[in-house]
């Protein structure tokens, strides 16, 4: 595919559009942003960012929730 | 009791039971067994969104943060690095800068890192977080992170999920002599006694899910544990009778034939 770029989302190989932002990749993943905290490559995004970084090839995206548990 | 509040930080908490999150069977029962336990404080842990299937409900949609106050913890975390990665996520994800801190030294007995809670603690409170950390029945250790900034001490009842109830209950007492801040009784409770009891000591709240969560009706449960900690509450605010070896009639001998 041209144009695109490799990327891990959450650990799993994607292959993922060129020129994507954080924003749009969450909105097509069905990811409500409000939920959630995204890192790029080690790094916390701000929400406000989301819609500016844009994915490139060989990028880490980790997307993290709140989920059941207490301790451990 | 109306004005019994437990203040941690500037933050006001109606419930001195607070609860975990985990083992459910669903959230439909997640949240019935909170509802009923009466807890304003669940804790909740952060996990990678499941990217695969988007079908799955999200905790939130069960549990309003507007309701409870959502505690983040770092569950599952053996490193200072880890433990700091996921509290700093947890804020990104939009909360509060609440965490409960967990750096845990095994995985058998999920005993606290004392040295890695302490060393993440101080990171995490130069970042502005308010760190509840999750110790051991240590009082060194808890005064340790009280005088680095934590404004409350979560330690153990026992290890976590083992519902062995209050261990050491002496070493608890030292604990809530020793510091100045909340100390919130944290795992290993197993039944509503044991909760009664760590509020008889003199705890100011109970943190569990296991003993929860694990019993054969949860949600019955959830409502033990709430009597449990209200009367374990009342019992020691009240002050209890001093212990005795021998008798002490009740009744007058005045007026005995």
């Amino acid at each position: 595919m041209q144009n695109a770029v490799n990327i891990h989302v959450n650990g799993e190989p994607r292959t993922w559009r060129s020129g994507a932002s954080v924003a749009e990749l969450l909105r097509e993943l069905d990811i409500k942003i409000e939920r959630v905290a995204v890192e790029l490559n080690l790094e916390i995004l701000d929400r406000a960012v989301f819609d500016q970084r844009l994915l490139q090839d060989g990028d880490r995206v980790e997307i993290m929730s709140f989920i059941g548990g207490g301790s451990s | 009791m109306a004005d019994d509040r437990l203040i941690i930080a500037g933050r006001e908490f109606k419930s001195r039971l607070w609860v975990g999150t985990g083992k459910y069977k669903d959230f439909v029962e997640t949240q019935k067994a909170i509802e009923a336990s009466g807890a304003d404080v669940v804790t909740v842990a952060v996990r990678r969104v499941n990217i695969t299937d988007r079908s799955k409900d999200n905790l939130l949609d069960y549990i309003d943060p507007k309701k409870y106050t959502i505690l983040p913890n770092t569950a599952g975390c053996y490193t200072v690095e880890d433990a700091v990665r996921y509290s700093r996520l947890a804020r990104a994800a939009g909360v509060s800068d609440l965490v409960k801190l967990e750096v845990l030294g095994d995985e058998k007995t999920l005993f606290p890192d004392t040295a890695g809670l302490i060393e993440a603690a101080k990171i995490l409170i130069k970042e502005g977080f308010i760190v509840l950390p999750y110790t051991n029945d240590d009082p060194i250790v808890a005064k340790k992170l009280v005088d680095i900034g934590c404004p409350a001490v979560m330690p153990l009842a026992a290890p976590i999920g083992s519902g062995l109830g209050i261990r050491n209950p002496y070493n608890l007492k030292i604990i809530m002599e020793t510091v100045k801040v909340p100390i919130i009784v944290d795992a290993g409770v197993g039944t509503a006694s044991d909760a009664a009891l760590a509020m008889e000591y003199g705890a100011d709240a109970v943190l569990m899910n296991t003993a929860i969560a694990g019993a054969q009706d949860p949600i019955a449960m959830a409502e033990a544990m709430r009597h449990a900690v209200h009367a374990g509450r009342l019992a020691y605010k009240a002050g209890r009778i001093p212990r005795k070896l021998y008798a002490t009639a009740s009744s007058p001998i005045e007026g005995m034939l």
